[in-house]
């Protein structure tokens, strides 16, 4: 067991299940001979050939409709969109049929794919290279959204969603690509899709977030312990469906949240969690739930994403307001 | 100067507008039991399209597309496929459906705005009707590499219409298919229309076929309202895909008789003139003309045939009255394969409501 990093565990994953499973299928632009331009595909050319590791032609939408027709048949393809930024042209495919093909034809027909792409800011890219839209898939009934936050979450979650029977859009926070290690144990074992996982136990307060955000958030965890606030933070992980149990279960306790998320914050998946810790959890608050995220802007270019994206300090004042409420 | 390339488009067609054969016939036009399969589908698709549109126009389906004038198109390819070969449709294709395993009973409750419609189990790895133009062309490609992918032999067949062609999706589609060299053809039904948009406004290619040049693959032009050239041409294509020859575009030249759908009126933008001249056209006429010319059919079978569909159609639209209704919470029971949590209580809150429900 060797210590890797969280694009290295996305490979190692892939690698797994494409040893396993015979009906798997990668495919995407540059992930052949190029092993991806983030190197998440690397080496499965290589070991697997080109039936099976399918380098496109330049088109999103037609990665996607390509990706339904497969699993349609019953593959398990697993398609790369270069950057979400260019996930746009893919989403007819995902809100039109991924999502609907079991239901339109009552299980006739089902769709069991992944659509994966790099997502999120702080990496200084080009312009449509950071955006963080989650929540519109979030919004699409029929789909599964999964974002991880470590190395080893990436290795079980992504397993999971590739072995899901349902269309999964899995969204790799890119800044925290090569941010970390861990100990990756290639087992071969999926964590559950649909739970949150809780990475600091606490009392005081309830921190959800996920993705690249949960580094920021953790740091603030951190800090605040030091200032004798008792932080529980929790990864949502599955951003589609939610799992409120784990949510209103901690807020029951600690009777305070702050959300946190890099997108921006009208219709975002920090508002569907506020709402239904209003609709479920409110006789359990002390203090309004409060949200660190970006700003309802266009997400600016590199030399401003700085102040764009939430940080530990944001995080931090956040705390702080909603503990001032006795 | 030197010509980096040149191409020609090849139109064929077996059968002029009066049924006379223009040049060589095909084995096909021999073919007693063919040609009265291929009739017999477009007669029984046209009476369909009619009692349809009664049902519609008499509140018992919704929003209906008919495929008057186009039967040629429907019929000549459900006969030149497999049964394991795979249809993705659009929703003008009512006479291919028929020839696969869609029942009328199916395809009226589709209309009728019901999900089983489409989940018929027998309909094997057949598409559903796809609503937003072309966007099942490029998954006709996934298909087609799935079945490549497992060596089968089976042939993946995509239908669009003319204002399909003007699609990303199609461009997409038709180039992935020409580089992974897929067991896959693409029908056109140009039928001159895309609702109020003559072809003419659709594209500056004198042809749809061209389109395939750019793709890399074989294009041609056939006269729809052939059944023989269209019945002929798509088999060609398709034993050719079959036989690890790639893929092939066929256009297929027809006209729209009918409005877009029940919802449209063609009388908008379209001249009467115009349609009388495409009536002259039609295919059911002209293959009755050939079969009636050499002796192959005859006015009491034609009686025959049409008593034989009426009873059919009225049959299967029974089975479809007599539908039980859906059951409300369907909605949730085939959204995912095992229903989350956090479903489960938005379910639970439609069988409060709907107190028959499970």
């Amino acid at each position: 067991m060797t210590d890797i990093t969280l694009v290295e565990a996305v490979n190692l994953a892939l690698m797994r299940e494409m040893e396993r499973d015979p009906e798997m299928v990668v495919l995407g632009q540059d992930i052949g001979i190029n092993g991806g331009v983030f190197r998440a595909t690397v080496g499965l050319l290589e070991k697997f050939g080109s039936e099976r590791v399918l380098d496109t032609p330049l088109a999103e939408n037609m990665i996607a409709g390509a990706a339904v027709g497969m699993a349609a048949q019953g593959l398990h393809p697993v398609a790369e969109i270069q950057f979400m930024g260019f996930i746009y042209p893919t989403i007819d495919q995902m809100v039109s049929h991924a999502s609907r093909m079991r239901n339109r034809t009552r299980g006739r027909i089902t769709c069991p794919m992944v659509l994966r792409a790099p997502y999120g800011g702080g990496i200084h890219a080009p312009e449509h290279h950071s955006e963080s839209t989650e929540a519109m898939f979030a919004h699409i009934p029929g789909l599964r959204v999964v974002i991880p936050s470590s190395p080893t979450r990436a290795y079980g979650l992504l397993l999971a969603a590739i072995r899901n029977p349902d269309p999964v859009v899995f969204l790799e926070p890119k800044r925290i690509y090569r941010l970390m290690k861990q100990a990756v144990e290639d087992n071969g074992e999926e964590f559950p899709l649909d739970t949150c996982f809780v990475l600091r136990p606490g009392s005081d307060i309830t921190l959800v977030s996920w993705g690249a955000m949960l580094h920021e958030t953790q740091q603030a965890a951190e800090q605040l312990a030091g200032e004798g606030i008792d932080a529980e933070v929790i990864d949502l992980a599955t951003i589609k469906p939610i799992d409120m149990q784990t949510i209103l279960e901690s807020v029951g306790r600690t009777g305070r949240c702050v959300i946190v998320q890099e997108a921006a914050r009208t219709c975002s998946v920090s508002a569907e969690i506020a709402a239904r810790l209003a609709e479920e959890g409110l006789m359990s608050l002390f203090a309004p739930i409060r949200r660190v995220t970006g700003y309802d802007t266009v997400m600016p270019m590199f030399r401003l994403e700085g102040h764009y994206m939430p940080d530990t300090a944001r995080i931090v004042q956040a705390v702080k307001q909603t503990m001032e409420f006795a | 100067m030197k010509q980096a390339i040149t191409f020609s488009v090849e139109s064929h067609r077996f059968l002029g507008p009066d049924g006379q054969p223009e040049g060589d016939l095909p084995p096909l036009a021999e073919d007693k039991d063919a040609l009265h399969a291929l009739y017999r589908n477009m007669v029984l698709t046209r009476l369909y399209d009619e009692r349809a549109i009664a049902l519609q126009r008499t509140g018992q389906i919704g929003t209906f597309a008919s495929s008057l004038g186009q039967e040629a198109i429907g019929a000549g390819v459900g006969h030149a496929m497999r049964p394991e070969d795979i249809i993705i449709p659009s929703f003008r294709e009512n006479g291919a459906l028929l020839f696969r395993r869609f029942r009328i009973r199916d395809l009226l409750l589709y209309w009728g705005g019901d999900e089983r419609g489409m989940a018929n189990p027998e309909l094997g790895d057949d598409f559903p009707i796809c609503v937003p133009i072309s966007t099942h062309t490029t998954q006709a490609a996934g298909v087609a590499f799935a079945v490549k992918y497992r060596k089968q032999p089976r042939v993946v067949v995509c239908l669009l219409g003319d204002g399909g062609t003007s699609k990303g999706d199609f461009y997409e589609a038709i180039n992935l298919a020409g580089i992974w060299h897929l067991p896959l053809v693409f029908v056109i039904n140009n039928n001159q229309w895309a609702i109020s948009v003559p072809r003419a406004i659709q594209t500056q290619s004198e042809t749809l076929a061209q389109k395939a040049i750019a793709a890399g693959i074989p294009g041609l032009q056939i006269d729809g309202n052939d059944a023989l050239a269209v019945r002929h041409y798509v088999a060609e294509a398709i034993e050719t895909a079959r036989n690890g020859g790639g893929p092939t575009l066929i256009e297929a030249l027809s006209y729209r008789l009918c409005h877009h759908t029940t919802a449209d009126d063609a009388t908008r933008y379209r001249s009467d003139e115009e349609l009388q001249a495409h009536w002259k056209l039609e295919p059911v006429a002209r293959l009755k003309r050939f079969m009636i010319g050499r002796d192959m059919w005859s006015e009491a079978q034609e009686s025959e045939l049409i008593r034989q569909c009426k009873e059919e159609i009225e049959q299967e639209v029974r089975h479809y009255l007599d539908s039980e209704p859906p059951k409300p919470t369907s909605m949730f029971d085939s959204l995912y394969a095992e229903l989350p949590d956090e479903l489960r209580a938005q379910r639970q809150s439609l069988v409060g409501k709907e107190s028959n429900n499970d």
